[in-house]
């Protein structure tokens, strides 16, 4: 893993990539904290990080486009499958690696609050408590981002992909309020998400038995638990949603709180996404 | 040392490989050899554990390349047919990033890459990024992949192809050398290649193992034999009497009416090696009233061996469902103990496909028979580029030729009358190998 971290660590800065992540987060993070702090003379910190996070819908892409996609393309990963390392390992050095070069920004951004403190008082608690919730959302969304780049060999295709898929991350908890309130209404957005559930499952194990058995399963567990009482299921879709939304987590820590549960979440989410990572590329030994 | 058991991979429904069985020992060098596409990079690629196989298993120094991946690749360097080098790196950051990957010992590390860069060759390419390189040098950094962290087995894919014919010299000389302290597995779609540098041959044809042996073996096996063709006119039972003359050193005979000229008859013997039955057959043939209107002698190369295993696979398909139709059109008199099945003539099929693609159809009438072999001589040369270079885009359209000819080869289990049609072809695949194999007989 070390040997494929430090691989990977290099590669983000002999290319371009690493200096134009780090340079561009800095900037927008500079910029922000200008405005609401420096010239407003707001002394929260912790606000105008909930507003850089924003722009990591941007970047992250663009640090994640890579990261298998390129191997890929380039045919590198036959070398990588035939050494003795396992795709485990490949697929956490090369994510650690990206942690790496988000974490730069991000220690470079902990020193505002320290100038900040020259010139007022600062909760420093609630400053760094919310640079963590920062740090663990683009972890998170860094890990998608791998996900998505193992799915193709194109970077380019990478880049759109994840971008589009954090684009309805950011966009959930707002896109969810679309949805009435009603109980049917969320039983039907349940069900629907249950099929393109399966789809994605079609896509990743090509089977259609695998997909079919999965739609079909969650969609009795659905409809049983609707039409035993479907008094749950009012405005249960949007609740949920905005539950899982990235971004809507990090609000917690943008107010000065420590929300424990986000971090758990977060942490899930990088979990999880490894995972899916693994299969991922481990199916593609297999076809 | 690798132990590959009944190794199946399909894609969809068509086999890449197909229950391929092979064990290969330490301290040689193996040359896995086959046209292109016949599955041979899929084999690697499963050994190496960079794709998994559909059914059977792969055990390196008894370690299942499935079970216990880390463990069986430990004792493998692979080189891959497009040498996975990262441009951005120079070479000795790469093999730098190998070793660590492999585990070499912390303090060994730059000691091991100084090493593997010295026998590669590559020591004063070592700063430069891989995307100067040229291919050859390329090349060389892949095989120096391959060596590090001394794995006891080196697979390389088709490691020559692309390089100039320094460099390929260069690479076979590099990798002779790696013979003598590792195993290695070559794959290559070149004969002369493994004949160059391997000891011991695969020869894979469709996904399936159709010969393994010592080069040695190989060549006295199948090349021990050495085939006359005669065209003659005259009756049936005047040429079988003429062959009864030198019945004590021959073979196998078998004969047939001509293809595209059915009132001549074709015949085919085959005598071991170093036997000259040319002049007693010519005499015998005159005495029991036949006239010879050709007779040329030829024998196989190891490259004849090679195109005719691989060939003879193609066919299996088409001769399955040839079996129906297809009537023997020769009949086998003599003995055939000694005859392998397998020794078709496929070589003339070639010839003939190449012949045709000159357009040069053989549909002159009897009288021109001598004309025709003028015309031949003088498209020798273009005979034998495309020889070279068509080969293995024409491998379907040998093949069938094969299958036809392996029709005819198979001696008749009765004789059935024969079919005029069949004839036909049989003369136009005759008439090439007369022209090519002239020159040996003069």
């Amino acid at each position: 893993m070390r040997a494929v971290y430090r691989k990977e660590l290099r590669t983000f800065f002999s290319s371009m990539v690493g200096y134009i992540f780090i340079g561009f987060v800095l900037l927008i993070a500079g910029i922000f904290i200008t405005m609401t702090n420096f010239r407003q003379g707001y002394p929260n910190f912790e606000y105008s990080l909930g507003s850089v996070s924003m722009i990591l819908l941007f970047v992250v892409p663009i640090l994640t486009m890579r990261i298998f996609a390129e191997e890929r393309h380039s045919k590198t990963d036959q070398l990588l499958y035939s050494l003795p390392i396992s795709v485990k390992e490949i697929v956490l050095g090369k994510y650690f690696a990206a942690l790496t070069v988000f974490a730069i920004p991000c220690a470079v951004m902990c020193v505002y609050p320290i100038i900040m403190s020259f010139y007022g008082k600062i909760s420093f608690t609630s400053a760094y408590g919310a640079m963590v919730g920062f740090f663990l959302l683009g972890a998170s969304l860094i890990a998608v981002g791998e996900f998505m780049s193992s799915l193709t060999e194109s970077q380019l295709i990478a880049a759109v992909i994840s971008f589009a898929a954090m684009l309805v991350i950011y966009m959930m908890s707002s896109l969810s309020m679309l949805i009435p309130a009603t109980a049917s209404a969320s039983y039907i957005a349940f069900a629907v998400v249950i099929l393109l559930l399966a789809l994605l499952i079609y896509y990743m194990t090509k089977s259609y038995w695998t997909a079919f058995a999965a739609a079909a399963v969650l969609e009795l567990i659905l409809a049983v638990f609707y039409f035993t009482g479907s008094a749950r299921f009012e405005g249960l879709f949007s609740k949920t949603i905005s539950t899982l939304s990235f971004w809507s987590r990090l609000d917690n820590f943008v107010f000065g709180i420590f929300d424990v549960t986000a971090v758990v979440y977060y942490i899930t989410v990088c979990a999880v996404f490894m995972v899916l990572t693994v299969q991922s590329v481990e199916k593609r030994r297999w076809s | 040392m690798i132990e590959v058991k009944n190794l199946t991979k399909k894609y969809g429904s068509n086999y890449a490989i197909d229950h391929l069985n092979f064990n290969v020992k330490s301290g040689h060098i193996y040359g896995f050899l086959g046209p292109n596409g016949a599955g041979k990079s899929t084999t690697m690629n499963i050994i190496a554990g960079c794709l998994a196989a559909t059914e059977g298993t792969v055990k390196i120094n008894g370690y299942d390349i499935y079970e216990e991946p880390i463990k069986a690749k430990r004792s493998i360097g692979y080189l891959p047919e497009f040498p996975p080098l990262y441009m951005d790196m120079t070479p000795y950051e790469y093999l730098r990033f190998v070793a660590e990957a492999k585990e070499v010992d912390r303090g060994l590390v730059d000691e091991k890459i100084e090493q593997v860069m010295q026998v590669t060759g590559i020591t004063d390419m070592q700063d430069r990024l891989i995307k100067n390189l040229s291919k050859g040098y390329r090349q060389r950094v892949g095989i120096a992949q391959a060596m590090l962290g001394e794995p006891e087995v080196i697979i390389l894919d088709e490691p020559t192809v692309g390089l100039d014919p320094k460099q390929i010299i260069e690479i076979r000389e590099l990798i002779k050398s790696l013979g003598t302290n590792h195993t290695v597995i070559l794959s290559s779609h070149i004969l002369s290649e493994i004949s160059a540098v391997c000891d011991y041959v695969l020869i894979i044809s469709k996904g399936k193992l159709v010969a393994q042996d010592t080069l040695e073996n190989l060549a006295t096996h199948y090349t021990s034999s050495s085939t006359v063709r005669l065209l003659v006119s005259g009756d049936e039972g005047g040429l079988r009497m003429a062959v009864d003359t030198v019945k004590d050193s021959i073979t196998d005979f078998t004969y047939g009416q001509d293809k595209d000229e059915p009132q001549y008859l074709a015949a085919e013997i085959r005598v071991p090696r170093d036997t000259d039955i040319r002049a007693q057959l010519s005499t015998a043939l005159v005495e029991n009233g036949c006239t010879i209107l050709s007779m040329t002698t030829e024998s196989l190369s190891l490259e004849d061996v090679f195109l005719m295993l691989t060939q003879d696979s193609y066919d299996d398909d088409e001769a399955a469902s040839r079996e129906a139709d297809a009537l023997p059109a020769a009949v086998s008199e003599l003995s055939e103990d000694e005859t392998e099945p397998d020794e078709s003539l496929t070589y003339d099929s070639l010839l003939s496909a190449g012949y045709e693609n000159v357009g040069l159809k053989d549909d002159e009438s009897e009288d021109e028979a001598d004309e025709d072999e003028e015309d031949f001589r003088d498209y020798e040369p273009d005979l034998e580029a495309l020889e070279a270079a068509e080969a293995e885009e024409k491998a379907k359209a040998e093949a069938e030729m094969a299958a036809r000819l392996r029709k005819r080869e198979q001696p008749a289990e009765t004789s059935q009358p024969r079919k005029k049609q069949d004839e036909g072809e049989y003369r136009s695949l005759f008439t090439i190998s007369d022209d090519d194999k002239g020159e040996d007989n003069k």
